[in-house]
């Protein structure tokens, strides 16, 4: 039985057709094209598959896409303007926090959220945000890097407006 | 050293490719999607070990949406392997099967459910044999037989090498020690589950792009798997999402894919699950090890005999090289006058172990390291000052016939012992600290190879090769069948030719590992990109500038010799104004030359010990790391929290120190990983974690603070001196968190990983003063072969530069 959803994705509205066990994981890649998320365990364990729902980050690969019907869907391919970089991707690129880059996709948009959410997290919240988000290229030390630095990037942007 | 000479070289730049991965836009093997693809699935084994007496593929031909099942009987009749001595493999299994998730079928479908619903549908009738499930099994069962050839009932490899007279090295020792260790098996986790697409075309000729570390065995291999020539093959490594080793190997989806392309006239794509990729392993062998070493009362090492015996799994894979590294890279560190080694790899019914980062070397330094500490301990030493003494000397020969080059392992252990606190903190920590939590600092060190000096398989061709053209329009491009996995090799290979021709690595565009359109490099493993496909570039960057500055000179009128390539322009340094911009250059250069199209080619130096075995063990030069690290043990618990982690790392030169550093961190955390927590097990021949859920791995959480030393020693067989940096900065990591422990609370944890459990039991012996140590104690009863008896090299002087095959006769500056 198939259903019919709509999804906005980056700001574009998607009528969408689905099979009611298809997860917002395998509607972003196959029926969008959004291979930015990625598929590293399909239970929630690694984080490579994070896109923000409605403000918030969720593993795509745990999210029915029925469940998502309604929703507002941010991914990789949206979070800066074409052409652009956010400070966030940019800080990964600049510090090194990149190798394989199979996690980049998930990590920068947990980092987004909680820069969000938190403009000046201590180290002990940059930990615990990006827990959930599994690397085995860099043991995280320039990531953690790259992210302080977005930190102060986003607050001296905000301190000239 | 005067970095001021290099324009690029040395600079923390951003990888090349880091834009497009930060962006999403990277396209690894699963996000490619091609028209009319079809997907594939593998069905497999349920039975450790089984004949196969029957398969049944009617009722999945006949499902809807099925395009195409076949089974061993659709695949050419061979076996094959990654080494030539080891061909025992079989991409869908026609007789046998010898451990759960071996394949036996593939399915093409219209999409990936109607595939897995058709696998299910395949009747597969088994006649099970008993399991061999580990080293004592195997030995102890030699009728039951996994396998029909090697060394001995179950057993793969028989390695017996011994440099100089053991025993008469122990009679002169004042102190010796004899320890047995484990190591349990763990695997890569690569976060990019393996992936491949082929396409057979109407030609008859078959593209394949899959997630592999070494495209060019893999085209080497396809061409005897699939009978097709190598002509009319061509594989496309796509960008990496992790290899780790787990990705060297051609596997059965590669080989299902390009069957089913064939027959069924489209692109098919083969995903594996993540549970799929536990089975198909390749990883860290579980190794046993006894180690008896002699020792002077000064610290001295007067000899070290090692035994090993590998848990391989079922299959060959890279095993024999495997067991020749648990032996023949230990005396490359400390001074070792004489040497032995017995290495034995045996057959098992699980997934076969394979290279994984510090390839069959984690384990015996592992060994090495923690029995210096008890020796250490016993002479009254400190650790440290132990190590320094007995670091091994530059340009000078080790026992079993290696050649080092340049060490800056003395260099690593003062800077890692002077940051650490060292000599305090051994003080201070103990016993002597307050409480149920314990602090502890321990240290240890090594040394690990900077690209394999042989083949595969033994022929006379480069290593690595490098295509540099530049045309009028300004554009560089660098071809090179270098896998980038992630460590950046894109980017060094950019930096490097842009150092070359005075350039930014932003003008360069690298085009990597299709076995169409660049020369072959071997692949990503070993830690031999950098110095091969760097020494290549180099070569290859130099020609083209000799023949632009050669049209540059004509037009300026001056000798070519007095040009400078910087800046993006050609000229005379004290005459920059007349300076001729880079396009305007290669313009010149073109229009003298005709087309700018320029190769460099590497082979390591030919240096093999002239011994049956030598082969494995020589490289270029050696890479050395000295780690110091801090922990707090929880004696209620068992837990053990990493404080700090101090690491040098001589490295030789820093191309790039930003992704230098990257590697060397990551080094660290996977060691970290291995030390406390990833163990592969299995209950009866089922994995007993295969989730990332389940199979535990370092988080953001787990991960100390890493402080990272870099020295630089310039070694003169390396790019611009560099040396290796991915895979020897794991080594020290592990020994030195087991001393570490054993300082917090004196437990002896001889066995990988370390984990709570395992502090508690040694705990409680220590409460019952009985010997608080964890660990083997048993070994397994084997008859050895003789050894290959050869006089030990150690301590003759090295030549500092040797000639390479296809080196330019011109010395380097």
């Amino acid at each position: 039985m198939k259903r019919l959803i709509q999804l906005t994705v980056n700001g574009q509205a998607h009528d969408l057709v689905v099979t009611p066990v298809g997860t917002l994981l395998d509607v972003l890649r196959d029926d969008l094209g959004l291979t930015g998320a990625k598929r590293g365990c399909d239970l929630g364990a690694c984080g490579a598959c994070t896109v923000i729902l409605d403000g918030r980050p969720v593993n795509s690969c745990l999210t029915l896409a029925v469940e998502a019907d309604g929703s507002d869907v941010a991914t990789i391919e949206g979070v800066a303007a074409p052409g652009r970089l956010h400070p966030v991707q940019e800080a990964f690129a600049v510090h090194g926090a990149v190798q394989c880059g199979f996690c980049t996709p998930g990590m920068v948009l947990v980092t987004k959220s909680l820069l969000d959410e938190c403009p000046e997290p201590e180290d002990r919240q940059i930990r615990e945000a990006l827990s959930g988000n599994l690397c085995r290229c860099t043991g995280y030390v320039k990531v953690l890097d790259a992210v302080r630095a977005a930190a102060r990037r986003l607050r001296a942007r905000e301190g000239v407006r | 050293m005067n970095k001021e000479r290099f324009a690029v070289v040395g600079q923390p730049l951003p990888k090349i490719d880091a834009w497009s991965k930060v962006t999403g836009q990277t396209r690894y093997a699963d996000d490619l999607v091609l028209p009319r693809m079809a997907f594939g699935r593998l069905l497999r084994s349920p039975h450790s070990h089984a004949w196969i007496r029957r398969i049944d593929t009617t009722r999945a031909r006949a499902l809807p949406g099925v395009y195409a099942v076949i089974t061993g009987a659709d695949l050419p009749p061979v076996k094959f392997g990654i080494l030539p001595v080891s061909q025992d493999e079989e991409a869908l299994c026609r007789e046998k099967v010898r451990l759960v998730g071996d394949p036996v079928a593939a399915v093409a479908a219209v999409d990936e459910e109607t595939a897995e619903r058709a696998s299910e549908l395949i009747d597969v009738e088994y006649e099970t044999l008993p399991p061999l499930m580990s080293i004592h099994d195997s030995l102890a069962h030699p009728e039951v037989r996994i396998h029909e050839y090697g060394d001995g009932p179950n057993i793969h490899k028989l390695v017996a090498l011994q440099f100089g007279d053991v025993d008469a090295a122990f009679a002169k020792a004042d102190l010796v020690r004899e320890d047995v260790f484990y190591f349990e098996g763990n695997t890569h986790l690569p976060m990019e589950q393996h992936a491949a697409v082929a396409a057979w075309g109407p030609d008859g000729k078959l593209t394949l792009w899959s997630s592999t570390q070494t495209p060019h065995y893999v085209h080497r291999l396809l061409t005897k798997i699939l009978d097709v020539p190598g002509a009319h093959l061509r594989v496309i490594a796509t960008p990496v999402g992790g290899g780790f080793g787990g990705k060297l190997d051609p596997f059965a989806h590669e080989i299902a894919a390009c069957r089913l392309s064939q027959i069924t006239g489209r692109p098919v794509k083969i995903a594996l699950t993540r549970e799929e990729v536990f089975y198909v392993h390749r990883g860290r062998h579980p190794v046993l090890m006894w180690l008896k070493t002699g020792f002077t009362r000064d610290g001295d090492i007067t000899g070290s005999h090692i035994r090993t015996w590998l848990d391989g799994g079922a299959y060959g894979s890279y095993g024999v090289a495997s067991t020749f590294y648990t032996g023949v890279i230990n005396p490359v560190t400390y001074k070792m006058p004489v040497y032995k080694f017995e290495g034995a790899r045996i057959f098992t019914n699980k997934p076969p172990c394979g290279p994984k980062r510090g390839h069959g070397t984690p384990q015996p330094r592992f060994a090495l390291e923690c029995q210096l500490d008890k020796a250490a301990e016993q002479l009254g030493l400190d650790p440290a000052d132990m190590r320094r003494r007995i670091a091994v000397e530059p340009f000078t020969k080790t026992a079993n016939h290696l050649t080092v080059t340049t060490t800056g392992l003395v260099e690593c252990i003062d800077k890692v012992v002077e940051s650490s606190g060292w000599r305090d903190k051994r003080e201070r920590f103990g016993a002597r600290s307050a409480g149920a939590r314990k602090k502890g600092i321990g240290i240890a060190a090594s040394a690990y190879m900077t690209g394999a000096g042989t083949a595969i398989y033994w022929n006379s061709m480069p290593h690595s090769g490098v295509v540099v053209r530049a045309d009028r329009s300004g554009g560089v491009s660098v071809l090179c069948g270098a896998t980038d996995i992630g460590q950046g090799s894109d980017s060094i290979l950019a930096y490097l030719v842009a150092e070359g021709l005075g350039i930014d690595p932003k003008d360069i565009r690298v085009h990597a590992s299709d076995t169409d359109l660049t020369p072959v490099d071997l692949g990503s493993y070993s830690s031999r990109v950098t110095l091969m496909c760097g020494m290549a570039a180099i070569q290859a960057a130099n020609r083209l500038r000799t023949a632009i500055f050669e049209a540059v000179a004509k037009k300026l009128e001056v000798p070519p010799g007095a040009l400078a390539a910087r800046d993006r322009k050609v000229g005379v340094p004290d005459d920059w104004d007349k300076a001729v911009p880079f396009a305007q250059a290669v313009e010149l250069g073109e229009a003298m030359h005709g087309v700018l199209a320029f190769a460099g080619s590497y082979a390591p130096p030919k240096r093999a010990g002239k011994y049956k075995g030598g082969g494995v063990g020589p490289s270029p030069c050696y890479s050395y790391s000295a780690a110091v690290v801090e922990l707090t043990v929880d004696e209620e618990t068992g837990e053990i929290h990493l404080d700090d982690i101090w690491i040098g790392h001589d490295v030789g030169r820093a191309l790039n120190p930003l992704l230098v550093e990257g590697q060397v961190e990551g080094s660290v955390y996977m060691g970290i990983g291995e030390a406390l927590m990833e163990e592969q097990v299995f209950r009866k021949g089922l994995h007993k974690t295969p989730s990332m859920l389940d199979y535990k791995s370092p988080t953001t959480l787990e991960i100390p603070d890493i402080r990272t030393y870099l020295v630089e020693t310039d070694d003169p067989e390396g790019p611009f001196g560099a040396k290796e940096a991915g895979q020897g900065p794991l080594l020290p990591v592990i020994p030195a968190i087991a001393n570490a422990v054993y300082h917090a609370v004196g437990v002896r944890i001889d066995e990988v990983p370390i984990t709570p459990d395992k502090v508690l039991r040694g705990l409680e012996l220590k409460r019952q003063s009985k010997p608080a140590r964890i660990g083997p104690d048993r070994l397994p009863v084997m008859q050895w072969k003789e050894p290959l008896v050869v006089e030990s090299a150690f301590g003759q002087p090295a030549e500092a530069v040797v000639l390479r095959p296809f080196a330019d006769p011109t010395p380097r500056a």
